[in-house]
């Protein structure tokens, strides 16, 4: 059977970083996939997405967030990126987990969207679980995607995990 | 390419005496896990019933903790749990023949940190109640992760004929 979900990339990084960038990514690929684990150096920065280093006020995001006691929504529009978490803690222990869904990434006629599923767990600096929905106003093809924090540096271990899906 | 998304082992009820559904020596070999389930409770009238999952044979919660953000159709909320409690499952008391729709993914199984899951699980029902939420969840223990065990944390009873359980390996190597 053909595959079908594809790794195309993967990193962990062995010193502390202002952002990672997957680049070069083909467009042969129906969707992609993003496993991010990790830790901020600024113990509560976001974790943020850009697409083809557009630093333009072209993203938007609406979150949905689950504190333990309370349930939230953040609507940004207008952005110069999406934000993909609530706050990401330094615990090394307790690295927070981020999926990431960005379907028909590769088509050159639409706005681009992503779906982002963020956790921390229990044990990290800020507990929480969210949902969010990203829009990139650009109809280019997704080729390259950076990974930062709000603020402070992404910090060493964290991993970084881009897979491929094809429907064909 | 190397094929980075396989079925390690599936489980279909198809009997009215299932208690567990378990999954058992996984290979230590991938990176992250997948659990994708089809569940349901075929008794009682709670409507929503808690699903429990565990790790490595253990008979108690210890160590398990979740917060979760959720909607109902009404409310929205959010809560912690000290248990493994990683979604929700109809009984009975919901329309006849639906099942929840659960994801469960396990990042670094096989790593010595603590052990994180991401839930996403949807309960639907033709009546004023039914449940969709997120979780994060995380169980404070070092060890490799071996063994699954998925029950009915609420009334421990049997889940219902064609109740469905998927685990796969994904591959970043």
């Amino acid at each position: 059977m053909a595959s079908t979900y594809e790794k195309i990339a993967t990193t962990t990084l062995s010193s502390a970083a202002a952002s990672y960038t997957f680049s070069s990514i083909a467009g042969t690929y129906t969707d992609l996939v993003i496993i991010a684990s990790c830790t901020s150096a600024n113990d509560g920065a976001a974790l943020q997405f850009r697409f083809n280093s557009d630093s333009g006020s072209n993203y938007s995001n609406t979150l949905l967030e689950g504190s333990g006691s309370s349930a939230s929504s953040v609507r940004q529009s207008d952005q110069i990126d999406i934000q993909i978490s609530f706050n990401v803690g330094n615990n090394s222990t307790n690295p927070s987990t981020s999926i990431i869904s960005i379907n028909n990434y590769s088509n050159s006629t639409t706005y681009k969207t992503l779906l982002a599923r963020w956790n921390s767990a229990t044990g990290g600096t800020y507990p929480g679980t969210s949902a969010t929905v990203g829009l990139w106003r650009n109809v280019a093809a997704i080729t390259s995607i950076t990974i930062f924090m709000g603020s402070g540096n992404i910090n060493a271990g964290s991993t970084f995990t881009l897979y491929g899906i094809k429907a064909a | 390419m190397a094929n980075t998304y396989t079925l390690i082992s599936s489980a279909t009820v198809n009997s009215s005496s299932v208690a567990n559904i378990d999954f058992t020596s996984i290979p230590q070999t991938y990176t992250d896990l997948l659990l994708k389930m089809s569940l349901r409770i075929p008794t009682g009238t709670n409507v929503g019933l808690r699903i429990g999952m565990r790790f490595n044979g253990a008979s108690t919660d210890a160590n398990f903790s979740t917060i979760l953000a959720y909607a109902d159709g009404s409310i929205t909320g959010s809560f912690t749990s000290s248990t493994g409690f990683t979604g929700w499952m109809p009984d009975a008391g919901t329309t006849s023949n639906v099942f929840s729709n659960v994801d469960v993914y396990i990042p670094n199984y096989t790593n010595s940190s603590n052990k994180s899951f991401t839930t996403d699980a949807v309960m639907e029902n033709n009546a004023t109640a039914s449940y969709m939420g997120y979780f994060a969840g995380l169980w404070s223990n070092t060890a490799a992760i071996s063994s699954i065990r998925i029950f009915d944390s609420g009334t421990s009873a049997n889940f219902a004929i064609n109740s469905t359980a998927y685990l796969y390996g994904i591959s970043n190597a």
